[in-house]
């Protein structure tokens, strides 16, 4: 399937970051028809038949989050997740730092439809530059009479704010990033309740990713059945795929959902490092299960209802892709180590179960382990599976268990002895020992 | 009352709770509407284990120690009706993952699963996991014996361990957080129960998480290190071994303390407490006091304390006590001396005054003692004081809160006025209590001359100069029923503005309506006038002579209630009455260390050959050593009596330790002395002695000692078999005490003056305002070493611009000239004082009995 730039308007449309390229090319127009002829509710109608969902990695229908918002608690609140840290997903960065008018119409539009007069952007603290250019982006916007009081003489205002994580990668957990924009330990709440009913300083919060904001402009000005023109009955639009790992052409492309992942990998990215044979895809980034690549898989078309037939998510789809090249005790160690570094300490399972899990992956690593303690590997990801508090717990025994289940040559060639072998070397020091 | 009327006032006081039927275990059970599964499970003795989760704290789901499978009713989507089984039950739907019996609301027809296989393995897992960073050294730790992580790893626990030992993380293991409170970093779960306790019910966050992951850890930011009154109460709830206190750590196992349930007379909340002791070879065989922990009582201070009143007791067990009578000898020295011989001497020298006798007893006191002690003097036609500057103990005799009253009733609705108090300092669980009911909806209006810790929950805060404390309580009146006489000039200039007629409304239109004065700024004068004035708004407002309404008076000591309604009052010039006196009889008080000229009034009856002072007393204390008999007591550890808590809660407190071989309690020896007066006192069973109080003093006709034992079933359920639900804190098995009514709910209308209300004194200089820090350099605090860094030091609080305009720096050492004497003292600068006023604590080294003019010299 072709490119299509939604998001990456900028690829096709040159200095698209400039405010008179972007009005020319349709910007603002969304905002001014929103403002003076759409009641807020008709702006979230529009979104939710478009069919637009989530893109930070939940796929929750974006209209129908809107819809949640409760409306006898006031202020509203829209808060934009820019805190992209899921290892190798790179897309919003793009989007923001080239195409920002477009995100901050998307901004501005989804604050008007669920009647939020102050909106943040909240992104990663690395983002710092970025945020910089976007407040001064802002700032022209606010100039322009785009950004304010009393827009086009209508009775509805609007400001945005742009904050700084920390370095923490639970902060793009929804919850845990609003306890940051609070000022607090970035810790996830109990959800429910959810944003929409308790969220920003308790107040309903939408809470949304910035490439699935970026796509709102588009949807108000062409209307939702435009949007619909690519991707799948129940995975609309295009989608930004990060692709990394061992391909000769990693980047960002824009593509419609329901692409194969070998288009993604062959076509764009180019095929495999000195073509070599691809072993396995992470479709999530670090969070992902890990898919064996064969060609059922590379078949596959990579939007929310087919990935999961092949053992996985489609997340934020950052697609890393790892070839014959990597062992699979290596690949899980780097990711346990990671989730052990971002573990917020908050729950027992993730917080202690991380910490167990990396010790006894860097022991498998190291050659330093025996088959039981791949099998307690496997047990303790189990543990941890379905008792946090939030994602992050799953999400770090994803790999784990799958490479496990599914590679398990991978870590039999890496076991200093295997079941039987200890069982032997048992019987035998019994023996001498009487 | 007509009965529809009275109907009315049922339905006010049990508002409908909606109930909510549900199964857990298969026992069914009602509960309120948004009870969370563990309470409810709790409620028919079924324990979904805890460790994160606590019944006086939000929940936050983060242990996952909790963890159950709940089911709820499938409903046909269609008709609404619920879809049924084959065999016509109702069609449960499980969850696909376990839920968190801590977050999960119940609802109706839920059912809860607590014993499956999965449920099991779950708790298992989560106890593994905790165990796998955690230390294990329970034979060192001072939890061990009453530990949840130990209790519940026995009981839901895997036997063995799967982790290597040597991968284990380490972490500091004495970190002081303070020098009152220890934190252990591995024995840490991170829970949160701590710092949400700092945060969410005693509003001081000065504890919280630092670092993330298994790094997570407790820090604190405030200096001193955990600066609040409350830490303690952290370490009742830890449910590791992570926070001890420094009083106690290392101190004694748990199951070698003996518990005796006992009553904190720090103040007058009266928190129920429980005494562990324990024998101890090194004190050579005697049962020590190793720890004060609370116990239960949901009407006063549900399962917390202060940590004055936590470690303050070590005044107890001083070496200094005193331990036999002594008299004074032929060349002017104190000796030691028979009991018999001592009183035979008091006695007689007593007669021999007979209408010539003083008495000054402090309210630390017992209600027997004080009673006993009034009855002697009575009998002699002799006058009965008590030691105190605040007034009107008659009036909350009269419109004190009425019988059935409990703060935690109050919310939504009602009003609370809180004037001249610096609540937390005063009367901590009080403030503490208050706090809450403001949080449940209740409108507080807070009137002090500067801003306290309770301002920041005050809907409406009224300001007036010190002295005009009853003025702003007539201001409110004024706006209520303008037509309140003897307005002055305070009174006109407090009615003005919005804040005061809003104010005045809530008051006016609340359901119910608590006031509370205490006695920031004021002396006996002005808090009479405060009294006069509380009484005077909740008579016209129609707020007396029921439950959770009426007068409460922060009181200056544990048991001043009790002496004003034992008869005795204060004196409007102590100093006068001591040097009119022919004999004095001064207990549990010492007016010759409080205050200079007190001092030369107790010099002269001393000198004056004629005159005979007593002191019955623990410690040889100024006023002891210029006297002619002192004759030693016991403390209240070690003896049986009551106090009666300032909302007139009558409770008992029971001995924990031996006393020494020749002490009495204060009221056997006042019998003693009334048995040589041909007085018949009771002098052996306290519960005795109440039943002679019960006789003469007619508003304690009902109190007996087998009433106020009686106890109640508490929410939430704390028993101290459960220590990982409600922590350490002890259940309460020896009773609630009894609420006196007041007259007023007796049907009696309440004989009232109006105020008198004066203007804000004129002075040209500075003008000396006595305050209350908690933390104070009392004769029953000062022994407790650990707290020595905090008490409040020998000290003046001066505004910003005063101590700029004096050229005073923070902290300096400056000279206070105050009614003739001087005093060496510590400059502190507080923004929030108002200019011109210098605020000298009380108990500190600077006597000051109420507002005078002072001189303060860098
Ligand atoms: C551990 C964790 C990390 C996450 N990180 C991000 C992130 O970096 N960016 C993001 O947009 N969503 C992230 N999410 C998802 C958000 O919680 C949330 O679902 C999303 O922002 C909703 O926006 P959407 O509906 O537009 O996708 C993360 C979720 C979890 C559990
Ligand atoms: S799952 Fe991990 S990241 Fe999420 S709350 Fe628990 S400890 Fe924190
Ligand atoms: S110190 Fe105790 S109460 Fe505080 S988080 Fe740790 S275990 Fe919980
Ligand atoms: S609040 Fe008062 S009664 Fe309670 S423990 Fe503290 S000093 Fe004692
Ligand atoms: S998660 Fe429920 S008690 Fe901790």
């Amino acid at each position: 399937m072709p490119e299509a730039y939604l998001c990456l308007r900028h690829r096709e449309i040159e200095n698209i970051d400039q405010m008179d390229v972007y009005r020319q090319n349709g910007g603002f127009s969304a905002w001014e028809k929103a403002i003076s002829q759409m009641q807020p509710d008709e702006v979230t109608t529009e979104v939710f038949d478009s069919g637009l969902r989530g893109r930070g990695g939940a796929g929750f229908p974006t209209g129908l989050k809107w819809r949640f918002m409760d409306g006898n608690n006031w202020p509203h609140y829209v808060v934009v997740n820019a805190d992209e840290s899921e290892p190798g997903t790179f897309k919003d960065r793009e989007i923001m730092e080239s195409n920002p008018l477009q995100f901050l119409e998307g901004v501005m539009l989804t604050s008007y439809a669920v009647g939020a007069n102050l909106s943040y952007i909240y992104l990663r603290g690395e983002f710092w530059e970025l945020a910089h250019y976007l407040d001064e982006r802002i700032a022209e916007l606010e100039k322009e009479g785009l950004l304010g009081d009393k827009l086009f003489g209508s009775d509805y205002s609007l400001r945005i704010r742009t904050h700084l994580g920390a370095g923490a990668y639970i902060c793009g957990e929804e919850t845990a990033l609003l306890e940051s924009l609070e000022g607090k330990l970035g810790q996830p709440r109990v959800r429910p309740p959810f944003p929409p009913s308790f969220g920003l300083y308790g107040k309903p919060t939408v809470v949304n990713n910035v490439e699935t904001l970026t796509n709102v402009p588009l949807i108000i000005e062409h209307g939702s059945s435009y949007y619909r023109k690519w991707g799948t009955e129940k995975s609309a639009g295009t989608k930004v795929f990060s692709l990394s790992g061992r391909v000769k052409k990693p980047g960002n492309y824009e593509l419609p959902l329901g692409t194969t992942f070998r288009e993604l990998i062959y076509e764009y990215g180019g095929g495999i490092i000195d073509d070599k044979e691809v072993k396995a895809i992470m479709p999530a980034g670090a969070s992902s299960s890990m898919i064996v690549a064969n060609d059922e898989a590379l078949d596959t078309p990579m939007d929310y209802e087919n990935v999961p037939n092949v053992g996985a998510q489609l997340g934020s789809a950052s697609i890393i892709v790892i070839d014959e090249t990597v062992s699979m005790d290596w690949l899980i160690n780097k990711t346990v180590h990671f989730f052990k570094h971002e573990s917020c300490g908050k729950c027992t399972p993730c917080r202690e179960g991380t910490f167990w899990m990396s010790n006894v992956t860097e022991r498998v690593h190291e050659g330093q382990a025996n088959w039981e303690d791949v099998i307690l590997l496997q047990d303790v990801a189990t543990n941890i599976k379905g008792k946090c508090l939030c994602a992050l717990g799953d999400f770090a025994t994803e790999a784990v268990t799958t490479a496990i289940e599914r590679f398990p040559e991978d870590f039999k060639a890496k076991a200093k002895s295997n079941g039987a072998a200890s069982e032997e070397l048992v019987e035998t020091s019994a023996a001498v020992a009487d | 009352m007509t009965e529809a009327v009275e109907n009315q006032v049922e339905e006010q006081a049990q508002p409908e709770e909606k109930l909510v039927t549900l199964t857990i275990d298969n026992i069914e059970v009602s509960v309120p509407e948004g009870t969370v599964l563990v309470d409810a499970a709790k409620k028919i003795g079924v324990d979904i284990p805890v460790f994160c989760y606590h019944p006086k704290m939000e929940p936050v789901g983060m242990c996952r120690m909790c963890l159950v499978e709940v089911g709820r009713p499938v409903f046909d989507r269609a008709t609404g009706e619920p879809v049924l089984e084959e065999d016509g039950s109702p069609k449960i739907q499980f969850g696909p993952k376990l839920d968190t019996g801590c977050t999960v609301e119940v609802s109706e027809g839920m059912v809860v699963r607590g014993y499956t296989e999965e449920v099991v393995d779950a708790r298992k897992e989560v106890l593994e996991f905790l165990l796998t960073s955690h230390p294990l050294d329970c034979p060192i730790c001072d939890k061990g014996g009453e530990c949840p992580l130990q209790n519940l790893t026995m009981r839901y626990g895997p036997g063995t361990s799967r982790f290597i030992f040597d991968e284990k993380h380490h972490a500091a293991k004495h970190v002081p957080l303070g020098e009152i409170i220890y934190l252990d970093r591995e024995r840490c779960i991170q829970c949160a129960r701590c710092t949400r306790f700092q945060d969410e019910v005693v509003d001081d966050p000065v504890i919280g998480f630092s670092q993330r992951g298994r790094s997570l850890e407790i820090v604190t930011f405030s200096d001193p290190g955990f600066d609040s009154y409350w830490s303690g109460n952290t370490t009742d709830i830890c449910p590791v071994g992570a926070l001890t206190t420094a009083d106690f750590r290392f101190g004694a196992r748990p199951w070698e303390l003996k518990a005796s349930a006992s009553v904190c007379n720090h103040c007058p909340v009266g928190c129920n407490t429980t005494v562990n002791t324990r024998r101890e070879a090194k004190s050579g065989g005697e049962l020590v006091i190793k720890r004060m922990m609370p116990r239960q009582n949901e009407y006063i201070n549900e399962i917390w304390m202060c940590d004055k009143g936590r470690f303050a007791h070590h005044y107890t067990q001083s070496e200094e006590r005193l331990t036999q009578p002594m008299v004074r000898n032929e060349v002017g020295e104190l000796e030691a001396t028979s009991w018999e011989a001592a009183l035979d001497l008091v006695a007689e020298e007593f007669k021999a005054a007979s209408d010539g006798l003083v008495t000054l007893a402090g309210a630390r006191l017992s209600n027997e003692d004080l009673f006993n002690i009034q009855q002697v003097t009575e009998k002699l036609g002799g006058k009965a004081l008590q030691n105190t500057h605040m007034a009107g103990g008659e009036l909350v005799a009269s419109v004190g809160v009425g019988q059935g009253s409990n703060l935690s009733d109050l919310g939504e609705g009602d009003a609370i006025l809180v004037v001249a108090s610096d609540l937390e300092e005063e009367a901590p669980l009080y403030w503490l209590r208050i706090k809450q009911a403001s949080e449940r909806g209740a409108t507080l209006v807070v009137a002090n001359p500067r801003d306290t810790k309770l301002s920041s929950k005050a809907n409406y805060e009224l300001r007036y100069s010190y002295g005009e404390e009853a003025a702003a309580v007539m201001a409110l009146l004024g706006s209520i029923s303008p037509k309140t006489p003897g307005e002055s000039e305070a009174v006109k200039k407090l009615s003005r503005g919005q804040e005061v007629k809003d104010a005045a409304t809530a008051i006016s239109e609340a359901n119910n309506l608590v006031v509370l004065y205490g006695n920031e700024g004021t002396g006996l004068a002005t808090s009479q006038s405060l009294a006069d004035a509380c009484a005077n708004l909740l008579v016209a407002t129609g707020h007396v002579g029921k439950a959770n309404n009426g007068l409460i008076a922060v009181w200056d000591k544990g048991n001043t209630q009790g002496a004003y309604d034992m008869g005795l009052v204060p004196s409007e010039d102590l100093a006068a009455d001591l040097m009119s006196a022919k004999a004095a009889y001064i207990v549990a008080a010492d007016p010759a260390g409080d205050d200079a000229t007190l001092a030369e009034a107790i010099k002269a009856v001393e000198e004056d050959a004629e005159k005979f002072l007593v002191v019955q007393e623990l410690f040889l204390t100024e006023s002891a050593k210029l006297a002619d008999v002192v004759l030693p007591v016991q403390a209240n550890t070690e003896r049986q009596g009551t106090y009666t808590n300032a909302e007139r809660r009558v409770q008992i407190f029971y001995p924990a330790v031996p006393a020494p071989v020749n002490v009495h309690a204060d009221y056997a020896v006042a019998a003693n002395i009334a048995e040589r007066l041909d007085l018949k006192l009771q002098k052996v069973i306290p519960a005795q002695v109440m039943a002679q109080i019960a006789e003469t003093v007619s508003d304690y006709a009902e109190v007996s000692y087998t009433k106020m034992a009686e106890v109640e079933e508490q929410w939430p359920i704390i028993s101290s078999e459960d220590v990982f639900y409600g922590g350490t804190s002890y259940e309460n098995e020896q009773g609630m005490g009894q609420q006196l009514q007041p007259a007023s709910q007796g049907g009696e209308s309440p004989a009232l003056s109006f105020a008198q209300v004066a203007d804000a004194p004129k002075v040209d200089g500075l003008l000396a305002v006595p305050v209350t820090r908690l933390y104070d350099r009392g004769s029953t605090v000062v022994p407790t070493e650990l707290l020595s860094e905090r008490l409040t030091p020998t000290s003046v609080v001066l505004s910003p611009d005063d101590a700029e305009k004096l050229s005073i720096e923070p902290d300096a050492e400056v000279t206070v000239k105050l009614n003739g004497t001087e005093t060496k003292a510590q400059a502190r600068i507080e923004a929030g004082v108002p200019q011109g006023y210098v605020l000298v604590p009380r108990s500190v080294g600077i006597a000051l009995n109420s507002p005078s003019p002072v001189e303060i010299k860098a």
